[in-house]
């Protein structure tokens, strides 16, 4: 095939109203047309479901025939850049966010981020949690200049939205009503599933600092600036029940 | 710069969320020796996303040329204002007067 012909095959596949690209045979040097269109089809369909297998919250939220439609926007707009389908959709909460048909519901790109980083953390490399001996032996000093590594597949993401409400809701039957509150989510995986936690006031400022390599002291501090009230002792509790925990540097 | 303050903060609280853990790691051990291998099998392939199912595709895309919302799905029972601009952001429940990034 030919460059141009390739250039051709490709802007035919995902635009029906295309041609057939020319010079496309069976095989059999018959004309290829009505094969051409199965394919397409199966491509598009292929894409679609792949979309609307990859964000359950947004199907729940808005529904699976909705999702359908808007996914056939998406993949036209953004074909995957890698033929690893479970990594499919990292543009679309941007997506979303310019989808005016859907502007009023204004959660969707935040809930689309969620889905996205549970797929992820799902495919996160294994990890072990810290045995809580190892933190609770260090001194005081110590402590303070510690390093906290997380598990690989911890997930932080900050919403001005009630995300974690939303969550519950789209996927729980006896959920309440999403509360008028912003929530950050943290995603953890302490055995093989990953489960979104909303976190305590302050707790976002303090995973991220310690994503960022922050010692426990300065990871505090951004805590307390954050949210004066900060309950280190209930973010701790949540980190080591997630086994979010996995190692602890301490300087020499 | 470690206050003497935030230093007793940390000690206290390592060691109030630890000792709160102790007695159930054991629990949590066999939890997982349960699990192990037999992820419920719907809900396994919903964590892992598309391409880790085979699923039939003979199916029909039905690409419009417009688009528009059908009454369907959660997102219609879920009634929540605007937060896009500060003057819309929701009062809550807690005193929150920080201004969260969306993307994070």
């Amino acid at each position: 095939m030919t460059h141009r012909m390739a250039e051709g095959f490709r802007a035919a596949l995902l635009d029906a109203s295309r041609p057939v690209p020319v010079g496309l045979t069976d095989g059999r040097g018959g004309v290829a047309g009505r094969r051409f269109a199965i394919y397409r089809n199966n491509v598009a369909v292929g894409l679609r479901d792949a979309l609307v297998e990859g964000f359950p919250t947004i199907e729940r939220l808005i529904g699976t025939e909705n999702l359908q439609g808007v996914a056939g926007v998406f993949l036209r707009q953004s074909p995957p850049d890698s033929p690893v389908m479970f990594r499919y959709g990292a543009e679309f909460p941007a997506f979303l966010e310019r989808f005016s048909p859907l502007a009023h519901l204004g959660y969707l790109p935040d809930a689309a981020r969620l889905d996205l980083a549970m797929r992820s953390a799902y495919h996160a490399a294994d990890s072990v949690a810290i045995a809580p001996g190892a933190l609770s032996d260090l001194p005081a000093d110590t402590l303070a200049s510690a390093r906290l590594r997380l598990a690989p597949s911890v997930r932080l993401l900050r919403s001005a939205w009630p995300l974690h409400d939303i969550w519950r809701r789209a996927h729980q039957a006896d959920a309440p009503e999403p509360r008028i509150v912003a929530q950050d989510v943290l995603i953890v995986r302490p055995v093989y599933d990953p489960q979104p936690l909303a976190l305590p006031a302050g707790g976002a400022a303090f995973v991220a600092a310690i994503l960022a390599r922050a010692t426990a002291a300065d990871a505090l501090a951004a805590a307390l600036v954050d949210t004066p009230r900060f309950d280190l002792t209930a973010l701790l509790s949540l980190l080591i029940s997630a086994q979010a925990i996995t190692d602890v540097e301490t300087p020499q | 710069m470690t206050t003497p303050t935030n230093k007793a903060i940390l000690a206290a609280a390592f060691a109030t969320a630890l000792a709160g853990f102790a007695g159930v790691a054991q629990a949590d051990d066999m939890a997982k020796e349960k699990c192990f291998g037999v992820s419920l099998a719907g809900e396994n392939d919903c964590a892992a996303g598309p391409g880790t199912t085979c699923a039939g595709t003979a199916k029909v895309d039905y690409q419009g040329n417009s688009w528009t919302l059908v009454d369907a799905g959660t997102c219609m029972t879920i009634d929540l204002p605007p937060m896009a601009d500060g003057s819309a952001r929701m009062g809550s429940l807690e005193a929150l007067d920080r201004d969260l990034p969306m993307n994070g």
